[in-house]
């Protein structure tokens, strides 16, 4: 399986395409995709959100889906997706709906 | 300190204006992010993971209170309420937004500073030992020609687009404590037999994934040869340094690959044109530099020595600190302080924004308004009466810095590693406060010793792992973290790379081989005064090896 991420362009916040259409602050409501297809299809909407100046540093990333949670597959995105892991107070986990229902 | 002029204020301010707009149109989406990543890094601003990153440069690591009073501002208001000073004297802010940028730059400018080549293959900030002026045992405040070479090397249209990124050290002492031998270029200023001030100079040190002891090409370079000379080390290595390959565009690669003597002919054959020109320094302008840096007017303040052997009888904690983070300074009523980052589980070099406020507070009252940033991620008051220093000590326990650590094995230099950075393979913060924490018993590190630790999460080396006595360096191995040990590295006057000690460990086995290393130096040293880099020199890595590994061999 594989969602899109990027940073958004106006204050680097890391950011995850969701299946609304929007760049969601969280890595919860990403869209997934589990076929060349869709690969295609998410790549094609990172391109255009790069060239229209929404988002930098675009990447499609592996991820498992686990009880439902997506789960990225390397340390680095896990970290992305939460925050610093030395710092609970900072970045997503640090939200207080982050991990809550 | 060195003063703005009105030269400076225009450049700066020009270039805030510059930056500003950039980032405007950027923001507009009138150029692309091809066309402003260049523009951002020159002025200091990476993406990291989570956010931007803006790298602010404290040339040679000296603040006034004024500063740091600012750094905290910053800190606060656009940042999460802290920083991290680096092993290039630097501050990092991990979170601000692009669009707050321009706001800062402008805060920075209005207290003379700015986030100029902090980034890009050009000329870095130079750095410089953080005693410097202070220090007894310097020929002469190494800091002045550090200001010259920055000056000279600002936006310099030559040097501004080199093979590769550009760092240069100065020292002032024999005893080096600004690791100028894992430099570009290293300058030992010193003074010859007839009293004159010279350098030393040394090129092609380096850490990163091809590590290099720098060699010595000069013992005696007269002062006014400085631009001359190192502009002449610049041409030779922007000619011929290799563009074709990023992993092998530094200079250290140029020295390896051509051979020292052959280097070293063409830098003189350079020089030889370019020696009695323009770039001689004029002796009234080394002048006119040397006397922004002048001494505080440093009172008589006799009674210190009194004062301490009193309070220490007050209080033991204090007796310690005063032990390990004190240092001797060049007047005996003084002593220069170093304030420990490094508290036991905290995270190597962050200072909190009430934290910065407080250290520009305390310098301001008992420090001549000068506090420096020490490569080794601490923060340094370089003047301070022997008679304050209790009342030092008492203010900094209030805010938490008062960690008598200073080159003990929990003093450890960490790179921000992979909980933010974008290059990371691995992270380095965690397992610097774990190994903190497992010793954090202050008698059990001092009976260990000196003992320089230092931890990078990636092979660029920014932790200085190659030279730590004993070095970690975090990497990738099938999608997990594992952390190779490298030992006998050093970064003073005796430089050295350290040597890999086996495979790498997992991170719950890390700290449990650190404490197997420090027990192993523990059984093998002759007495307490052999310190551990004395006696891994003596022995090797045998003994070490036999302890981490022998049980596995056993089994295998």
């Amino acid at each position: 399986m594989k969602i899109l991420t990027a940073n958004r362009l106006t204050d680097g916040e890391a950011v995850w395409f969701a299946a609304d259409g929007t760049w969601a602050e969280t890595i919860d409501v990403a869209e997934t995709v589990g076929d060349k297809a869709g690969e295609a299809r998410l790549e094609a909407i990172g391109k255009a959100a790069y060239d229209n100046n929404e988002v930098v540093d675009v990447n499609l990333i592996d991820v498992s889906v686990v009880n439902g949670a997506i789960q990225p597959l390397r340390l680095r995105e896990v970290i992305r997706a939460a925050g610093p892991s030395n710092r609970l107070d900072l970045g997503k986990q640090a939200r207080p709906a982050a991990g809550a229902a | 300190m060195y003063r703005y002029d009105e030269f400076d204020h225009d450049f700066v301010k020009a270039r805030v204006a510059d930056f500003s707009d950039q980032v405007e149109r950027r923001l507009a989406g009138e150029i692309t992010e091809d066309q402003f990543r260049p523009l951002r890094l020159m002025n200091g601003v990476y993406l990291q993971l989570h956010a931007y990153m803006l790298r602010i440069a404290v040339p040679y690591g000296t603040l006034s209170s004024k500063q740091m009073r600012m750094l905290g501002h910053i800190a606060r208001k656009y940042d999460k309420g802290y920083g991290h000073f680096t092993t290039r004297q630097n501050i990092q802010f991990n979170w601000p937004a692009l669009s707050d940028i321009p706001a800062i730059l402008a805060d920075l400018a209005s207290v003379e500073m700015h986030a100029i080549q902090t980034s890009g293959n050009c000329i870095r900030n130079v750095t410089a030992d953080h005693f410097a002026g202070a220090a007894a045992d310097e020929a002469a405040d190494p800091r002045p020609y550090a200001e010259i070479l920055r000056q000279w090397s600002s936006v310099h249209p030559e040097f501004s687009y080199l093979p590769r990124k550009f760092k240069i050290a100065v020292t002032g002492a024999e005893r080096d404590r600004a690791a100028i031998q894992t430099h570009d270029i290293g300058l030992h200023l010193k003074k010859n037999d007839k009293g004159e001030l010279g350098f030393a100079v040394y090129i092609g040190g380096g850490q990163g994934r091809t590590p290099m002891v720098a060699k010595k090409i000069r013992d005696f370079l007269p002062e006014e040869h400085l631009l001359s000379y190192t502009t002449a080390i610049l041409r030779v290595y922007n000619l011929h340094g290799r563009r074709d390959n990023k992993y092998k565009a530094r200079i250290k690669i140029l020295v390896h690959e051509t051979g020292v003597d052959e280097i070293v002919r063409q830098v003189e054959h350079e020089w030889q044109a370019l020696k009695d020109g323009e770039l001689r320094l004029p002796e009234a302008d080394v002048a006119a530099i040397q006397s922004y840096f002048a001494p505080p007017a440093l009172t008589a303040r006799p009674g210190g020595d009194e004062a301490v052997k009193l309070a220490r009888l007050d209080s033991r904690s204090f007796g310690d600190w005063v032990d390990q983070n004190v240092f001797t300074h060049r007047n005996p009523d003084y002593a220069a302080v170093t304030i420990s980052l490094k508290g036991i589980g905290e995270v190597p070099g962050d200072a909190t924004d009430s934290q910065m406020e407080a250290v520009a507070d305390i310098a301001e009252k008992y420090g001549f308004d000068e506090i420096r940033v020490s490569h080794e991620q601490n923060l340094i008051l370089p003047h301070v009466a022997r008679a304050d220093l209790k009342a030092v000590y008492d203010a900094l326990v209030a805010i938490e810095l008062a960690t008598s650590n200073s080159n003990l094995i929990s003093d450890i230099i960490a790179c921000p590693g992979l909980d933010y950075c974008a290059l990371a393979n691995a992270r380095s913060i965690p397992v610097a406060q774990e190994i903190s924490r497992r010793f954090a018993s202050l008698e059990r590190q001092r009976d260990i010793g000196e003992l320089k630790l230092k931890i990078s999460g990636c092979i660029n080396a920014c932790g200085h792992h190659h030279v730590g006595h004993i070095g970690i360096l975090g990497v990738e191995k099938k999608g997990a973290e594992l952390y190779q040990v490298t030992l006998g590295g050093s970064a003073d006057e005796h430089t050295s790379v350290g040597e890999i000690i086996g495979r790498g460990f997992g991170p719950e086995e890390i700290t449990d081989a650190i404490e197997t290393i420090v027990e192993t130096y523990l059984g093998i040293r002759l007495d307490r005064s052999e310190k551990f880099l004395d006696a891994y020199r003596r022995v090797g890595p045998a003994p070490f090896k036999e302890a981490l590994y022998a049980s596995e061999a056993k089994a295998a």
